[in-house]
């Protein structure tokens, strides 16, 4: 199906198909034992998910614990730049207010990573030397996902060469509703190895489910399956380009999927939200989840993050009401 | 007909951003006639309603003071008609919550949307009247713009529910900012037909917010939050007041001082309750030789 981008070179010889973890190994000898293995998995109840989101979101989470969990969620925050107008400019300015979010306020911490595209994923390095904040950058023809696998190998190699710490990569959400489980599972196999890197450890894998365009809950949790045999270093809901972006049924979903695959094989695996949390309020209806559902030890920015551009923002504005005692404006806050 | 018909009973709501919440805090409190019959349930808004109508009122903002001014003099005025139409509406809520004749109530109501009517005829003329060409020693061209200052927090008058709510709303709109109120605590029901008004006209959601409550709780939450810009405390408690202006002069904001006691509203008000919600522009021009 794929094509070469040069129809003269040798055809590589096809190596093995690398094993998930045990107890899984099997899962993927052939398409009929791996759609077999998926569509065994539990369904998911739509009504009883979104019912528990619900009661989850009804938690007060006030004073001191609110403060807490406004430095928590900023700590997670990927700061995002995915538009075609960026430039080399708005990747620094944004990486000054990632390591520093509100220049008013020292104690604020920094957050977790930038997230650009790939060919600026090296201005972001540069711009964040000396820091613990990772560049992620988005590669695999984001956010459609739709080019040949060698060109997305390309892009992932470029942008790691780049010096991206992270890649945000795409499945094939084409194949995957149709049904050929393999090809996305070697594909995210060829990506993780594409993620290699000398003399350090490889980049960091997340894996963008578009969680908007897998339409039930039911391949949420197939989906999330696949990524982590495969050997995603996180799972992510969506590119933020496509509606409906990162909802709480989605993220419960993925969250019992990293729970239960721990469990299972011994290997954690992240969780990454993202597109459509702009309040204090939705971050930290995530923070609740994440606390309930897969536990606390995913309560940090190795486990959780997410993915945001305005959020940040209205991170900021909350923290300074608690911190003043009165209603801050976006006037105090930096325009992106 | 039977006679025996149940009444339909209103629910009295918040009007926020264009719509008709009730309070975030779920809270109601009893409205009484001046003798203390008992005259609805109103809600009682918190300081999280107004933090929420901020928010809508600034989002509205670059609308409502980008509109034209005659665009504004037209949907003010449009308001206007529209309260025509609830007059016996508003002469019944007037003269049970202030006590009044139905003569005296109907005089206050036919006032108060003369002054509406009054207000929106200015919204074009405020360029022409405080602002203009300047000579100045220099090769410039040289004039001055009133330009609307922002989100305004007002504090409405605790005894005129209508009159009084008009004459301190309207000129806030007609400068071209959006105005966050909140009414009189005891005599909240004009205000809330009038937000009935206001959605049914043609002003933008957002533009005017109405919080029945209390101007004592509300009010420091308003005169402190940084992303208002000016707060007229005519109806805030005499002796809040002092410290309330205390609280704005954190973030700067125009302050309009509460009278020592309530005016006559039907007085003309001249342009008192427009300037100190407009800003004064001014534009140096190079003239070219």
């Amino acid at each position: 199906m794929t094509h070469v981008l040069d129809p003269d070179a040798p055809a590589a010889a096809i190596p093995p198909r690398r094993e998930p973890l045990a107890p899984y190994r099997d899962v993927t000898r052939s398409d009929a034992a791996f759609r077999a293995f998926l569509h065994g998995l539990p369904g998911v109840d739509q009504v009883g998910a979104e019912s528990r989101v619900a009661v989850l979101g009804t938690r007060s989470i006030k004073t001191t614990a609110k403060a807490w969990a406004i430095d928590t969620a900023i700590s997670m925050v990927d700061l995002t730049t995915l538009e075609g107008a960026d430039t080399p400019g708005k990747v620094r300015s944004l990486a000054a207010k990632a390591r520093r979010p509100d220049p008013g306020d020292p104690t604020t911490p920094p957050v977790a990573a930038v997230c650009v595209y790939g060919d600026l994923a090296g201005v972001a390095k540069e711009a964040l030397t000396c820091t613990d904040i990772s560049v992620a950058a988005v590669a695999t023809a984001f956010p459609s996902g739709r080019a040949s696998r060698a060109v997305k190998l390309a892009d992932v190699r470029d942008a790691v060469a780049n010096g991206a710490d992270e890649i945000d990569m795409v499945i094939d959400r084409g194949a995957f509703l149709a049904g050929r489980y393999l090809d996305v599972y070697d594909e995210i196999v060829a990506v993780k190895e594409a993620c290699a890197r000398p003399g350090k450890d490889p980049a960091h894998l997340k894996v963008i489910l578009e969680t908007g365009e897998l339409v039930t809950l039911d391949n949420v949790r197939r989906a999330s399956w696949l990524a982590m045999l495969a050997g995603g270093d996180f799972i992510k809901t969506s590119t933020g380009k496509v509606s409906p972006a990162a909802t709480l049924p989605v993220c419960l979903v993925m969250l019992e999927a990293v729970r239960d695959f721990r469990a299972a094989t011994g290997r954690q695996v992240g969780v990454k939200p993202a597109g459509g949390i702009r309040t204090t309020k939705d971050a930290i209806k995530h923070l609740v989840l994440v606390n309930e559902v897969a536990g606390p030890d995913w309560l940090t920015p190795d486990w959780f993050r997410l993915g945001a551009s305005s959020l940040l923002n209205d991170l900021l504005l909350q923290r300074q009401k608690l911190r003043t005692g009165h209603y801050s404006g976006p006037d105090h806050v930096s325009v992106d | 007909m039977s006679t025996d018909r149940l009444a339909v009973r209103k629910t009295y709501k918040l009007y926020v951003n264009g719509a008709f919440p009730r309070s975030e805090s779920g809270r109601t409190y009893e409205v009484t006639d001046p003798k203390g019959g008992f005259l609805a349930n109103a809600s009682w808004a918190s300081r999280k309603d107004a933090r929420d109508a901020v928010v809508a009122a600034r989002a509205a903002f670059a609308k409502w003071s980008g509109a034209t001014a005659y665009n504004r003099g037209q949907v003010l005025y449009r308001v206007a008609e529209v309260m025509e139409g609830r007059h016996a509406q508003f002469c019944d809520e007037v003269a049970a919550g202030e006590g009044l004749s139905g003569s005296r109530a109907r005089a206050a109501v036919d006032a108060a949307i003369d002054r509406w009517v009054w207000y929106a005829g200015w919204t074009d003329k405020l360029g022409a009247v405080l602002g203009g060409a300047n000579p100045v020693a220099g090769p410039y061209f040289d004039f001055s713009l009133p330009e609307p200052t922002g989100v305004v927090a007002v504090l409405a008058p605790q005894r005129s529910s209508l009159l009084g709510l008009v004459s301190v709303l309207a000129p806030v709109l007609a400068g071209g900012n959006t105005a966050v109120v909140v009414t009189s605590r005891t005599r909240p029901l004009p205000a809330v037909t009038l937000g009935e008004v206001l959605a049914t006209s043609d002003v933008p959601a957002g533009v005017a917010n109405l919080l029945t409550g209390d101007a004592g709780e509300i009010g420091p939450w308003l005169a402190e939050h940084d992303d208002v810009d000016a707060i007229d405390l005519t109806g805030a408690p005499a002796e809040q007041a002092m410290e309330l202006e205390r609280l704005a002069a954190g973030s700067i904001k125009r302050v309009v001082r509460p009278p020592a006691e309530e005016p006559d509203w039907s007085a003309n008000p001249g342009l008192t309750r427009l300037t100190p919600f407009l800003e004064t522009k001014t534009v140096w021009h190079p003239m070219g030789l």
